[in-house]
């Protein structure tokens, strides 16, 4: 992901940049929903209304949120070490059955707080191993991660659903589901925190596991910019060829930045599983592993862009659900949409408005773009 | 006698269940070939499929529907190339892009358009493609072998199937036997070379991703116009990955890419028939395994078990011309 291009001021690069991405893309997004016959403002304030209007809609924002903060998270490990990782939805889904398992085996006899660390784990451990293979055959034989995690996310699917119907399901039912959690394989709700603040929430599955994902943000940070493994990340991302001369393992980086990635999409299944449906359904990821590649690029594969960047995407999840009540010719694929047009341009085009901003700055402040230019190489 | 007309029946349904995944693999084979990774193949599909249904359903025209298609997949197309090839974007970024808007466009468009939950109206026989019956298909039908043969096999196909496998030999002569298609390897392989002969790589690649696009077109007609009767929603069903499977399983080349698709339709084909019926040695095989097959043996090959997989070499690289 590196940007062969002139320097930029900070906050040019970092926010005028993606600012003016994301217009373009919800400005398309708009035709659209002018070519269905609504009118793109009244879409855009049942939106915003449904998102944020009560509590309630602020709690399912928040736990939409959760979810792709894992993903983009994932995505964004990744990117750092210039592999693109699409297997987060396979992995995510693989996740949920590590927090099945521990859950179907421990709720009857631990209450939550021993099985949430062990919940942790397992869909840790689970997503690790879905992206182990990938990235081992990336490592070692040579074989494209993108196209092997694709594969994956199929073969996924089918296991799941043959575990599900054939092995998880309990015998006296007909859904390919798990049985239901008791207590202790259920996540206490977040929802007071919020009433806390005179919100009200009636119910909402807003869980502990948001706050699970912000310090997974914050140890990414850490992890990244202030580690020596990070470090490494980084520098194959940039170089494998430098990398190398300085004597990183080409194939240990690309693996441990895999499982890393491939444990926080892993991760992403608490949320929903042990947080909301408290039973592992099929299908219960629903695109969420795909949204962390539109916030990862969003939020320039950095934590303090993700969060914010999964917050506006959880925003559209909600918003839409409420857009499609309101709007019976916009149902909730009016996000699958946004979710493209924010991947087209603000990860695939984005570059196509550079040379006009850097045009501008250098019309209205030459000094900027020149002084920033002799920074950027000494750092 | 009963084995033989069930393997007919079989490889019958082999044939209709390949052409799809056949004109979206030679399509991605043009753009790959020209060194334009290409993953959206399976947007771009959907979004013909959708087009030549929602076209056929107005007009009542299969050829309305079919140049419907095209336009859409390639007006997609163009985008992918507009963000790769124009602004050196992130290839596999565009393509995911176009996949997500393929699929959110053709349902919303189409509630929108003809409220049937996301399908667009069924269409009546002139606005699809029709089974072809061969000349003299009735006469042979009751020679022993040959023909059932004749008559189920290759007759009483859509007039896409004919064309989805003459394609592969056209294909064939277009790469290896015309100065496109040796330019359009060349710049797959040393875009810098093709450069330097005075040829624009940019106006190449945008040839191969338009004739991507015109190919896609032509699978999604397949599927609402000549399989079904009509778009249904999400009806590519992971299709153009598997063709991007079998593309990679064939290893770029025409004619092995027409025999991976016989191999992944036949799979599909064979998956529906055993359904539920046991094997004899290995016992009843799980559905669920039947479907993953297809990307198992592509991880398989990708990985180097079965011969290596060597991709253009300039495929995913945006082109700089030196300054």
């Amino acid at each position: 992901m590196s940007a062969p291009y002139a320097k930029l001021p900070a906050w040019a690069d970092y926010g005028l940049i993606p600012l003016i991405n994301l217009c373009v893309a919800f400005l398309v997004a708009g035709l659209v929903v002018m070519l269905v016959g609504e009118n793109p403002f009244r879409a855009a304030a049942i939106l915003v209304e449904g998102a944020l209007g009560r509590g309630q809609n602020i709690a399912y924002t928040l736990y939409y949120a959760t979810s792709f903060i894992f993903t983009g998270l994932a995505v964004a490990v990744a990117f750092h070490c210039s592999l693109f990782n699409i297997g987060g939805e396979g992995q995510a889904y693989v996740g949920g059955l590590g927090v099945a398992v521990v859950c179907l085996a421990f709720d009857s006899i631990l209450p939550w707080w021993v099985v949430f660390p062990l919940a942790v784990a397992g869909a840790a451990l689970f997503g690790a191993a879905w992206a182990f293979i990938p990235a081992y055959f990336q490592a070692r034989r040579g074989s494209h991660i993108v196209i092997t995690t694709i594969m994956f996310n199929f073969i996924a699917a089918s296991l799941m659903v043959y575990l599900l119907v054939n092995v998880l399901k309990p015998a006296t039912s007909q859904a390919p589901q798990t049985r239901t959690f008791l207590e202790g394989g259920q996540l206490p709700k977040l929802n007071f925190v919020l009433e806390a603040l005179g919100f009200s929430v009636r119910s909402a599955p807003f869980n502990l596991s948001f706050l699970l994902a912000l310090l997974a943000a914050f140890l990414v940070w850490v992890l990244i910019w202030r580690t020596r493994l990070g470090y490494e990340i980084r520098m194959r991302g940039f170089s494998p060829k430098a990398a190398r001369y300085a004597g990183v393992s080409d194939t240990k980086i690309v693996i441990v930045a895999m499982l890393i990635s491939g444990a926080l999409a892993g991760m992403m299944a608490l949320n929903p599983v042990m947080g909301d449906q408290n039973r592992l359904q099929i299908d219960f990821v629903t695109g969420a592993g795909f949204v962390g590649i539109a916030v990862a690029l969003m939020g320039r594969s950095h934590p303090a862009g993700i969060v914010p960047a999964a917050i506006l995407f959880g925003m559209l999840y909600q918003g839409g659900a409420e857009l499609a009540f309101e709007m019976p010719n916009i149902s909730r694929d009016m996000i699958v949409i946004i979710q493209g047009l924010v991947i087209l341009f603000a990860g695939a085009l984005e570059h196509m408005f550079r040379p006009s901003v850097q045009a501008a700055i250098a019309t209205l402040s030459p000094r900027a773009v020149g002084a920033e230019a002799r920074q950027g190489e000494g750092g | 006698m009963d084995f033989f007309n069930t393997l007919i029946l079989l490889l019958d349904s082999t044939v209709r269940l390949s052409v799809p995944l056949l004109l979206a693999a030679l399509a991605g084979l043009y753009s790959e070939r020209s060194g334009v990774f290409d993953i959206g193949l399976e947007g771009k599909m959907l979004a013909g499929a959708f087009a030549a249904g929602a076209a056929a359903a107005v007009t009542a025209s299969a050829w309305a529907g079919l140049g419907a298609a095209i336009m859409v997949s390639v007006f997609l197309a163009l985008v992918h190339g507009f963000a790769s090839i124009t602004h050196r974007g992130n290839q596999i970024v565009s393509g995911v892009a176009i996949n997500f808007i393929a699929a959110g466009s053709t349902i919303i468009l189409g509630q929108a358009w003809f409220r049937q939950g996301g399908r667009t109206p069924s269409l009546p026989a002139d606005g699809r493609f029709g089974a072809i019956e061969l000349p003299f298909a009735d006469a042979v039908r009751d020679v022993p072998i040959l023909g059932p043969i004749y008559a189920e096999l290759l007759s009483g196909h859509s007039l896409l199937v004919y064309a989805a496998f003459l394609l592969v030999p056209f294909t064939w002569w277009v790469l290896f036997r015309t100065r496109f298609g040796l330019r359009l390897r060349a710049v797959g392989e040393n875009p810098a070379a093709v450069d330097t002969a005075g040829i624009s790589v940019s106006w190449l690649r945008y040839r191969a991703v338009i004739c991507t696009g015109i190919l896609t077109g032509m699978a999604g007609s397949y599927l609402a116009l000549a399989q079904n009767a009509g778009f249904v929603k999400d009806m590519t069903a992971g299709r153009g990955f598997i063709a991007l499977a079998a593309l990679i399983f064939a290893k770029w080349k025409p004619v092995p890419v027409m025999f991976a698709c016989l191999l992944f339709g036949f799979l599909d084909a064979f998956a529906i028939r055993i359904q539920g019926t046991p094997l004899p040695l290995i016992g009843q095989v799980p559905v669920q395994f039947m479907q993953a097959l297809p990307y198992i043996l592509t991880v398989v090959l990708l990985a180097g078990f079965i011969g290596k997989a060597i991709p253009p070499r300039a495929g995913g690289v945006p082109y700089v011309k030196e300054r």
